[in-house]
C-alpha cells in the first residue's frame, strides 16, 4: 500500500498528489513514468512522475481525469492509499545521458501543452540543478487550464505562456510562439522537447522540422504492464514498431507516426466513456435517467 | 475387475456449458477414482516416470501411498521435489514426460499421473495440510527475481535449506505466467494458484510485489548494497513477437500476452473489473501453441466465434493434444495450413479481416517438422474484427542491459549452465524462460530447482 501525503486540485480535471513510493522515488529520473492501481480489481494506469524526493521516498504525480479509474483517483485524500505503484518505468530522457560538457553546448526549448507541463517540469528542474537554463513554452486552452506555471518559472530561463483564447499570455498555439522566437527574435535552439496532447506534439514536430530543430516527444499510449509484456503501447517510429513502455516513452518527434498513435488511443474510448458515465451516475443518481445531473 | 488397460476417466464440465463460463474445465478425481487409478500403477523397480519428470518426483512412491490411503504421505513425497503440485498436475505436458514413458502405456493407457498429482495437491489444500517445512536459518540471503514457476521453485527449495529468501516481482500479484498467462478455466487463481504461493510464503519466503528489477533496483545493487549473497534470475520471456505484416498496429490486433493479461491478471472478464476488454464478435488467433489455445478459448468464453490460423497441419500443432481436443470440443474452428499476409482495416484503422495464404508441407526443416510452403495464388480473406497474435515471446533485455557482466546469447536469452544455473556473473544464477526462451512451467521449475542446488553449493563453499 502506498500512502498519499498531499493532494492538490490544480485546475479543472487536473490533480496533483504526493505518494510514498520509495522504490520509485529512489531511482526516478526525468522522462520516466510509473503505474498506479487502486483496488484489487483496479486498472493499471500509467502516470507522469512530476517530481520526486529521494530523501523522503515520495513521488509527485499529476493526472487528468479521463475515465472511471482517474475519476476514482481524484476522490482520494491525504492518508488514503494506492493499492499498487510500480516504477520508475521507461527510459530516462536522452538529456540525462549527456555529459555536462555536451549539455552546456545545448540551447533547449521545451514545449508543454496542458497536463504535459507536469512531465516537463522535472526535466527543466534537473537541468536547472546542473546550471543549465532552458526556455519553456507553456500552452493551454485558456487561463483556467494552465498548470505548473510557478514551478516552471522557478527553474526555467524564460517561460512563454500562450492560451488558445488569449485569456492569459499570448493568444494562439504553442507553435506560433516557437516560430516567433526563432524567426523574429533570432533564437537558436539546438533541441526541442515537446510534451502534451498527441495532436499538439504532432504539430510541434511539424514546425520544428521546418525550423530544423531536432525534437523529442513523450508518448503516453494505452498500456497494461508497462514492462514490455503486452505490446498494447506499440507505435510506429520511422519504419519500426516500438513499445512506448520499454523503448520510450521519449522518441524522435520527426519519426513518430502521430496519426496512428491518435487512432490507437481510441481503442477503448466507448468502454471508458461508459464506465465513467456509470460511475458518475452512481455518485449523483437521484432516481432519474442520470444524464441531467 | 476393472479394465486395467484403460485409465479411470476424469469428470469434466460439458463442452457446451463450459464454453460460456470461466470455471475450471477438469473437475478432478474423487477419492474412489483416485484409488482406482492408483491401483493401475505397477510400482516398477526401475520407475521410468521419475526419470521423465523434470523435477524428479518419486512418482511410484506417492502413488503407492494413494493406494494405501495415506494421502498426507503422498503429499510429503511430492513436496520433496515440487513446490507447485496443484499447478503441475493441471498444466504439465505429462504425455511427453512421466506418462510418456509409463510402462502401462506400452500395451494400454499410461497411468494418469498428472491427475493423481493434482488429486493429492487438492486434497492437501482442502485439508489444510502443509507438507514442506522450512530449514534451520543459515543466515545467508538470496534474492529471487520474478515470482513465476522457476522463481517460486528456487525460492522454496532454498528456504527448505535454511536460506533467507526474498522474491522481487514486477507485477502486483505473484505467480508470473500462472497469474497473467494461463486462464482461470485451466488454472483457478484464487482456489489453486493463491494457496500454492501461500505455501511458499509459509516456508519463510518474502515476496515483494511492484518491484521491477532493472528499473526499481538493479541486480548489482542487490548484491553490493542490499546484502544479498546470491541472486536467481527467473524473469521469464515476456516480450511478445509480432509478424511484421501490414495492418498489425491496427485497433483490434492484440498480442496473446495483452489479451490474456487483460483477462487473467486484470480479470477483465469480470463485470467488477476496471480494466476494459473488447471481446470481438469474430476472432482470429494466429499460432498453434498452448498460449494460442488459451487465447482462443478465452475469446470463445467472451462470446466470440473463434478461428485458429496455423501455418502447418494438425500433426505439427505445438499445443498439448488435450488442449487442442478441449478447444475443438468447445467449438473453436481450426484453419490449418494457412498463413496471414496482411491485416485489413477500415478508415479508422479498425480490423475488418485478415488475408491469408494457403500452405502445403514440404521437406523437413531444422526443427524436424515439415516446412510449410506457400501455394501461389491461394490467398483469401477471413472477415474478423479481432486478431490475436500468438507467435511466442522472448526475454526482456532489461536485466542483462542493467547488470554488469551478465551475458546473453544472440536470441537475448541469459547464458546459464543447465546443471546448476550458473551465469557469466559470479553469484548470479538464472533459469526458466529467461534462459531457454518460451517453454513450459515444469521445465522452468526444473531449472529453478537446479539453480537452488547450484546456489547452495556456491554459498556452502564460499
Amino acid at each position: 500500500m502506498y500512502k498519499i501525503t498531499r493532494v492538490e486540485h490544480l485546475v479543472d480535471k487536473d490533480w496533483l498528489m504526493d505518494v510514498e513510493a520509495p522504490y520509485v522515488a529512489r531511482k526516478a529520473e526525468p522522462g520516466q513514468f510509473m503505474i498506479a492501481k487502486l483496488g484489487e480489481l483496479g486498472e493499471r494506469i500509467p502516470l507522469t512522475i512530476a517530481d520526486y524526493d529521494k530523501e523522503k521516498g515520495t513521488i509527485t504525480i499529476v493526472f487528468q481525469v479521463v475515465g472511471a479509474s482517474t475519476e476514482k483517483f481524484s476522490h482520494l485524500q491525504v492518508g488514503d492509499y494506492f493499492t499498487d505503484i510500480v516504477g520508475p518505468l521507461g527510459r530516462p530522457s536522452e538529456l540525462v545521458e549527456l555529459s555536462p560538457e555536451e549539455l552546456k553546448k545545448e540551447n533547449l526549448i521545451f514545449i508543454a501543452g496542458g497536463v504535459g507541463a507536469a512531465p516537463v517540469y522535472p526535466q527543466v528542474k534537473w537541468l536547472h540543478e546542473r546550471g543549465i537554463e532552458a526556455d519553456v513554452i507553456l500552452g493551454a486552452r485558456n487561463k483556467d487550464l494552465l498548470i505548473m506555471e510557478e514551478e516552471l518559472r522557478s527553474v526555467a530561463k524564460n517561460v512563454y505562456v500562450t492560451t488558445d483564447d488569449g485569456s492569459y499570455g499570448a493568444k494562439g498555439v504553442v507553435t506560433d510562439v516557437l516560430k516567433k522566437l526563432v524567426n523574429e527574435e533570432g533564437k537558436k535552439y539546438t533541441r526541442c522537447i515537446a510534451i502534451g496532447p498527441v495532436i499538439m506534439m504532432k504539430f510541434a514536430a511539424l514546425t520544428t522540422k521546418e525550423l530544423g530543430i531536432p525534437t523529442i516527444v513523450s508518448m503516453n499510449p494505452i498500456m497494461i504492464d508497462g514492462t514490455g509484456m503486452c505490446g498494447a503501447c506499440r507505435l510506429v517510429v520511422g519504419d519500426q514498431v516500438k513499445f512506448a513502455c520499454v523503448d520510450g516513452p521519449e522518441f524522435d518527434g520527426h519519426l513518430v507516426d502521430f496519426n496512428l498513435a491518435m487512432k490507437r488511443q481510441q481503442t477503448y474510448k466507448a468502454e471508458e466513456g461508459k464506465a465513467l458515465l456509470e460511475l458518475l451516475e452512481a455518485e449523483k443518481s437521484h432516481g432519474g435517467c442520470g444524464n441531467c445531473n | 475387475m476393472a479394465n486395467m488397460m484403460k485409465r479411470v476417466p476424469v469428470a469434466e464440465q460439458e463442452p457446451k456449458v463450459r464454453a460460456k463460463n470461466f470455471e475450471e474445465v477438469c473437475l478432478g478425481y474423487s477419492d474412489a477414482e483416485a484409488k482406482e487409478e492408483a491401483d493401475r500403477c505397477l510400482n516398477c523397480k526401475n520407475p521410468k516416470c521419475v526419470v521423465g519428470c523434470p523435477v524428479s518426483i518419486q512418482i511410484n512412491d506417492f502413488i503407492t501411498q494413494i493406494k494405501e490411503g495415506n494421502i498426507e504421505k503422498a503429499a510429503d513425497i511430492i513436496a520433496e521435489s515440487s513446490a507447485l503440485p496443484a499447478v503441475c498436475g493441471r498444466v504439465c505436458p505429462q504425455e511427453t514426460q512421466c506418462e510418456g514413458v509409463c510402462i502401462r502405456g506400452i500395451k494400454g493407457e499410461p497411468v494418469s499421473i498428472g491427475k493423481l498429482e493434482r488429486y493429492v495437491a487438492d486434497w492437501a489444500r482442502e485439508h489444510n495440510y502443509v507438507a514442506a517445512k522450512a530449514g534451520t536459518p543459515n543466515g545467508k540471503k538470496v534474492a529471487v527475481i520474478g515470482a513465476g514457476p522457476s522463481g517460486l521453485t528456487c525460492a522454496g527449495d532454498l528456504a527448505k535449506l535454511g536460506y533467507d529468501v526474498t522474491i522481487f516481482e514486477a507485477f502486483h500479484e505473484p505467480g508470473g505466467v500462472l497469474q497473467y498467462g494461463i486462464p482461470e478455466f485451466r488454472l483457478p487463481k484464487t482456489r489453486v494458484v493463491g494457496p500454492e504461493i501461500e505455501n511458499v510464503r509459509k516456508l519463510g519466503v518474502k515476496i515483494l510485489t511492484n518491484v521491477f528489477v532493472g528499473r526499481s533496483i538493479t541486480v548489482d545493487e542487490l548484491l553490493e548494497d542490499e546484502g544479498f549473497d546470491a541472486v536467481f534470475l527467473g524473469t521469464g520471456a515476456g516480450l511478445p513477437k509480432f509478424m511484421n505484416i501490414p495492418g498489425e498496429t491496427a485497433n483490434g490486433v492484440y498480442s496473446a500476452n495483452e489479451f490474456l493479461t487483460r483477462n487473467n491478471l486484470m480479470k477483465a472478464y469480470r463485470e467488477d473489473s476496471d480494466t476494459p476488454m473488447k471481446a470481438g464478435k469474430k476472432v482470429v488467433v494466429v499460432g498453434g501453441g498452448n498460449v494460442a489455445m488459451d487465447a482462443a478459448r478465452t475469446a470463445l468464453r467472451l462470446g466470440a466465434e473463434v478461428h485458429v490460423v496455423y501455418r502447418r497441419s494438425e500433426a505439427e500443432l505445438p499445443a498439448r493434444v488435450e488442449e487442442v481436443h478441449h478447444a475443438k470440443e468447445e467449438g473453436i474452428i481450426f484453419d490449418l495450413l494457412q498463413n496471414p499476409v496482411e491485416i485489413l482495416v477500415d478508415e479508422n484503422d479498425w480490423v475488418t479481416g485478415i488475408r491469408v495464404i494457403k500452405m502445403e508441407l514440404g521437406e523437413p526443416d531444422s526443427s524436424g517438422r515439415r516446412r510449410p510452403v506457400e501455394i501461389p495464388g491461394s490467398e483469401y480473406v477471413i472477415d474478423c474484427d479481432t486478431v490475436i497474435m500468438s507467435l511466442g515471446t522472448s526475454p526482456n533485455p532489461l536485466i542483462s542491459e542493467t547488470t554488469k557482466g551478465l551475458d546473453t546469447n544472440r536470441r537475448g536469452c541469459i547464458i546459464a549452465k543447465e546443471e546448476n544455473g550458473e551465469t557469466t556473473k559470479q553469484a548470479v544464477y538464472a533459469g526458466g524462460d529467461a534462459v531457454t526462451g518460451a517453454a513450459t512451467v515444469i521445465l522452468a521449475m526444473g531449472a529453478g530447482k537446479a539453480a537452488a542446488k547450484g546456489i547452495h553449493e556456491y554459498l556452502s563453499n564460499k
